[in-house]
Formats: structure tokens, C-alpha cells, sequence
């Protein structure tokens, strides 16, 4: 059974693209069939991040408006045959997202792929809400700061009342990613801790990513940081997320990227 | 790790720069003129096409690949085979 997985988080900058193809990647490393789709219309860039921007062709809202079939617009993964990516399109307005269209496309897809990642754009307009619309699940994105906690709960009120299984009175399986920690600074009392923001938030923890450099490294090569460097520590925190995801129980830890004495010599001059 | 890759670890900020490079000279349409020359190329090959043969949209698989001096679109179109005469 296919299900349908959103990434978001209201504000903007706090990690959706990158979990989404990292979580995309990890999933589909483990032999699923995955797709990510975009679903930032006008301001795409799941396939610059995941090294596929020079192969689009056709796009999300040609699929949407029928002018190509989903087989024509999915992006097959070279790294991974069993990972797809759908783009959204760079030209068009959000308004060309249909309720009905989006609903056919991902009824469509449920059919070829164990996971539909949806990734969400920032904000709480048409591009959010269509993401999110027909999501089983959700994975709330999360940096341990302020506005995007108090966003993560705003979003959080939005799956539970505009999705399509909040409306039919079920309840949309929510989990929390918190992204960019750094156990050393929330030990030090400078950033929120885990608990903190669980706390706030009472949703489940789904993984927590800490602060890396490996993040900005994949991207740059336009690559999932679980298949750029699957050894790194965010590499292994989302290789974890996307066990649990899938139903196994995997121990919550904050994987470290701990340089040995020859790393702390060489390794610091990356910074 | 590789040795090749353990020298390779500090160069991904070129790779970015020469990946945005490419990207944004097509999005800026630079690189062909107008940045959405291919799709209209696309739309209107297929339709040359259309004009002789019956085309089963399923049946068009378009790619493409947009590097820095040549882009390459290739459209694969599915002919279906002729009738043989004595099986009218």
C-alpha cells in the first residue's frame, strides 16, 4: 500500500528540500519505490539538489493539465533506478496546482511507488496546502529556533483540519524532524533542546539531524547527503528517520561526525 | 574511501558554482536565445510529426540534457508498424 508522505514546515530555510531527498534517497536505498515530488511551483529546486536540473523536461503542472503523461515528466534517478523525481514547474503560478489534478496524479502514482515524498514549499498558501492535502503522513521539519517552532505549529493545526483524512475525521500521523541541532550549544543553554521543543510541539520524534557540514557538501554536488556521504551523521540520522518510517523501532540518537586526532589536524581548514 | 575521493572532499563549492553556472544561463535564456525555446521546440517537432503518422502520446519519450556549450534534446517517437496489405 502506497503512502503518501508530506515534508513540511511553514517557514522557509529550515531543511524541507534537503530531508526530503535525503529521506527519498534512504527509502529508496532500502529497495522501495520512491518519488519525490516538488511541489514549489515557480521556485523549484528539489532538482537542482538532487543533481537532476539539467534533465527536466516536462513538469508537475504539464501532468496536472494533461499536456504529458506522469511516465514522460518522472525524472528516473541515475544513482538509484528505483527513485523518481517530479519536478515542479519554474514558469507557471501556484494557481495552476488543481485540487482534482493533484488528487489524479498522485492516484496515479500510488499505483507504481511504495512512497510519494512531497515536498512542501515554505508558507501556508496553495503550494503548501496542496501538498499536504493528501498525505497520510506528515514530517514536520523543525530547527531548534523560535519562529519555527512557533511555525512547525502552526502547520501542525493545518494537518489536522485542511488535510483530506483530518476532514473525513481521521487523524494524519504526524512526526517531528528537528534539523540543524548542536548537542553542544543546547547542552550549553544556547539553543532549545530536543525536549524543549517536543514538549512544545507534543508530536513524535522522528529523527533528529544535527548541524553538518556534509548538508551543504551534498548540495553543492547535487546530491541526497544519504547517498553523497551515507556515513556522515546526518547521512545515518536520516538512514534512521527512514527506518522508523517505514515501522521499525531504531533508538533515538544524535549521530556525530567526531574527528578522530587526524581529522581535528586536517579536517578544520574545510570550515 | 577512495584515495581520488579523499582529495575530492574539499572541492564541492566548484562543482556548485559550475552547476549554477549552466543552470542559470538556460533559466536566464542565454544559453538558445529564450529561456523556453525547448519546450516550444519540443511542442512543435511533435506536431510536424503528428502530421503524418498517428502518434500515441504514450509513445513519446522526450530527454534532454543542458550543458554548457551544447544542449541535447532527444525525442523518441514510437511509429506504429504499417498493416500488412493481406490483413486488411
Amino acid at each position: 500500500m502506497a503512502k503518501v508522505l508530506v515534508v513540511t514546515s511553514g517557514k522557509g530555510g529550515v531543511g524541507k528540500t534537503t530531508s526530503s531527498a535525503a529521506l527519498g534517497a534512504a527509502l529508496a536505498h532500502g529497495g522501495d519505490k520512491v518519488v519525490v515530488i516538488d511541489f514549489d511551483v515557480g521556485l523549484r529546486n528539489l532538482d537542482l539538489v538532487m543533481g537532476a536540473e539539467r534533465r527536466v523536461v516536462f513538469d508537475l503542472i504539464n501532468v496536472v493539465q494533461g499536456d504529458a503523461k506522469l511516465s514522460q515528466a518522472l525524472i528516473r534517478d541515475k544513482r538509484l533506478e528505483n527513485l523518481s523525481l517530479l519536478p515542479a514547474s519554474q514558469t507557471r503560478d501556484k494557481d495552476a496546482l488543481t485540487e482534482e489534478g493533484v488528487a489524479k496524479v498522485l492516484n496515479e502514482l500510488r499505483e507504481k511507488f511504495d512512497w510519494i515524498v512531497c515536498d512542501s514549499p515554505a508558507g501556508i498558501e496553495r503550494g503548501a496546502t496542496m501538498a499536504m492535502r493528501h498525505a497520510d503522513v506528515a514530517v514536520v521539519v523543525t530547527n531548534p529556533e523560535v519562529s519555527s517552532v512557533r511555525d512547525s505549529d502552526r502547520i501542525i493545526g493545518l494537518l489536522d483540519s485542511k488535510t483530506e483524512k483530518a476532514e473525513k475525521g481521521d487523524r494524519i500521523e504526524k512526526h517531528l524532524l528537528l534539523t540543524r541541532y548542536d548537542p553542544a550549544r543546547a547542552e550549553r543553554g544556547e539553543m532549545l533542546k530536543v525536549d524543549d521543543v517536543l514538549e512544545i510541539l507534543s508530536i513524535p520524534l522522528i529523527g533528529i539531524i544535527p548541524e553538518s557540514e556534509e548538508v551543504l557538501r551534498a548540495s553543492n554536488m547535487g546530491s541526497p547527503v544519504t547517498l553523497n556521504n551515507p556515513s556522515s551523521a546526518p547521512g545515518r540520522a536520516y538512514f534512521d528517520a527512514a527506518r522508523r518510517l517505514k515501522g521499525e523501532t531504531v533508538e533515538i540518537t544524535i549521530p556525530s561526525d567526531k574527528k578522530g586526532l587526524f581529522g581535528k589536524l586536517f579536517g578544520r581548514r574545510a570550515a | 574511501m577512495s584515495l581520488m575521493s579523499f582529495f575530492n572532499r574539499r572541492t564541492s563549492a566548484p562543482v556548485a558554482r559550475e552547476r549554477l553556472q549552466i543552470l542559470l544561463a538556460h533559466e536566464r535564456g542565454i544559453v538558445g536565445g529564450q529561456p523556453d525555446l525547448v519546450a516550444k521546440l519540443r511542442e512543435e517537432i511533435l506536431a510536424v510529426v503528428r502530421r503524418h503518422v498517428m502518434v500515441e502520446h504514450d509513445n513519446v519519450q522526450v530527454k534532454m540534457n543542458r550543458d554548457a556549450d551544447i544542449s541535447t534534446l532527444e525525442i523518441e517517437v514510437e511509429i506504429p508498424a504499417p498493416v500488412p496489405v493481406g490483413a486488411r
